[in-house]
């Protein structure tokens, strides 16, 4: 199996501080703005970047976790049911500014299914997507992010691998090649 | 990603504490979901469920219907009192005229025992056993584990004490099969003429006398004296069964600790619970019935999700 790094903890840092930097210049005061983490691997991320956003802008934004698992468009066509994670949405969306988070951005499914599982707390004003990782050329859907922290050229036959760690020392992003 | 280890919800004497396990962690999502401004998911979107009752129910019919609701699958109800079953149709037959017309899951109750068996030997269909004669009623006994493991956290160590007609229910059956496999102690009460003769070898306590059964458990699971079921006279009147047998909030209260008090429905109120019990702190009757919706939510998605 081979590996090839995308981004270490250095690198990631600046990329999250630039994509935090980003979303002030769209969302000035953060008034009307919420974040919304996807389930399960958008979250680590989502709280990394509501983290900052808190610390820089010094108020409070909601936060939120979604999972789309029972909206999956590929439900019935797989030969396991997917297993769901928690969502967690303690606010209505309702007239509110929604920025989505996700670790990579593949085949769009996903995101497709988010939209769909969002809903379900209202009616937003606007949604904004963003992830660290843009595949490009493998999208299966008109979907496309607002906010990218790297885009990566890949084979289908290639897998963008995200492990980030607590401590914010030891993370890694890798592109790996399936035997 | 996970799956159980069966095709149908037979009972719940065929299934693994894993698949419990599963059931529980899953319906925890789909309480979740249920308790959203919108309550619906699409998950089991062009899936066709047929709820074949051959036996009354409001409760478990009504929640099965809501829950497949909520999965947005596709529900047809049939019920044998306004069916050609009166017109002399075997089980097989109706079940196959249900199946030619492309439904994929069937949820049957059955006045016979082993009937959803006999029917998921011979169909394709995945089976939910809602109830079968005196034998089993594998999502009421899940629902009612669910329900302990939400109250007291855990259900691994907690004592259950099942009071009542033990003979003729397949709740009895079904929760000693599902709290045994999660761990907890088990014991069944009720006048000697309503327990089953062999049912310590299933590994529970028996005891006669309700108030040792109470000082004993933490959870009291109330059973309803199945008139309708008994063809013998069991004990001399409901009266005297109520005196001995019938839970009031002074007997609770008498107690001085805490207990859970539950309760599959329908209650006959005055009779094994007064009403001041059945609608006290200690009860968590309505919280049953909403886990029941959740619960068989995630059964049915599942069971409808492992297509291999």
């Amino acid at each position: 199996m081979q590996k090839k790094l995308i981004l270490d903890s250095d690198l990631l840092t600046v990329t999250l501080d630039r994509l935090c930097q980003e979303l002030i210049e769209n969302h000035p005061d953060f008034e009307n703005t919420v974040i919304i983490g996807l389930q399960p691997r958008g979250i680590f991320l989502a709280e990394w970047i509501h983290e900052k956003l808190v610390a820089s802008l010094k108020k409070d934004i909601p936060l939120g976790y979604l999972d789309a698992t029972f909206h999956r468009d590929d439900f019935r066509r797989r030969e396991i049911p997917a297993k769901a994670s928690e969502t967690k949405v303690p606010f209505l969306i309702e007239g509110k500014k929604v920025i989505l988070i996700d670790d990579v951005l593949y085949t769009g499914r996903t995101v497709r299914a988010a939209l769909d599982a969002m809903i379900a707390f209202g009616r937003p004003e606007k949604v904004e997507l963003l992830v660290l990782i843009d595949r490009k050329r493998t999208r299966e859907l008109p979907i496309a992010a607002d906010y990218v922290g790297n885009y990566v050229n890949t084979l289908d036959s290639q897998r963008v691998l995200v492990e980030l760690d607590s401590d914010h020392k030891h993370h890694k992003i890798w592109l790996i090649n399936k035997d | 990603m996970s799956r159980l280890s069966q095709p149908h919800l037979l009972g719940i004497k065929n299934i693994t504490p894993d698949d419990i396990e599963l059931i529980f962690e899953t319906a925890d999502n789909f309480k979740e979901v249920i308790n959203r401004p919108i309550k619906k998911v699409p998950s089991l979107r062009d899936v066709s469920i047929a709820n074949i009752f051959f036996e009354n129910s409001t409760r478990t019919r009504l929640s099965f219907e809501l829950a497949q609701k909520r999965l947005s699958a596709d529900v047809i109800n049939f019920s044998a009192s306004t069916s050609s079953v009166k017109k002399g149709e075997t089980l097989l037959d109706t079940v196959n005229n249900i199946l030619a017309m492309k439904v994929d899951m069937i949820v049957m109750r059955h006045a016979s025992v082993g009937a959803p068996h006999f029917l998921s030997k011979h169909i394709k269909a995945n089976i939910i056993n809602a109830g079968d004669g005196t034998h089993e009623h594998p999502t009421q006994a899940l629902l009612d584990a669910y329900s302990i493991r939400e109250k007291l956290k855990t259900v691994k160590g907690k004592k259950v004490a099942i009071i009542g007609d033990i003979l003729h229910s397949r709740v009895a059956l079904s929760n000693i099969f599902a709290l045994k496999k999660l761990g907890a102690e088990v014991m069944v009460c009720g006048p000697p003429t309503l327990l089953p003769k062999f049912i310590s070898k299933l590994g529970v306590k028996v005891e006669w006398d309700l108030q040792k059964a109470l000082a004993w458990c933490d959870v009291a699971n109330v059973l309803r004296i199945q008139l309708e079921r008994q063809q013998i006279k069991y004990f001399p009147s409901l009266r005297e069964y109520s005196l001995y047998y019938g839970i009031t909030k002074k007997i609770l209260d008498q107690l001085k600790k805490e207990i859970v008090v539950m309760h599959p429905g329908p209650i006959n109120r005055g009779v094994e619970l007064s009403s001041d019990a059945a609608d006290s702190s200690h009860a968590i009757i309505l919280d049953q019935v909403e886990n029941g919706v959740a619960i068989r939510m995630a059964v049915m998605y599942l069971l409808a999700g492992a297509t291999a």
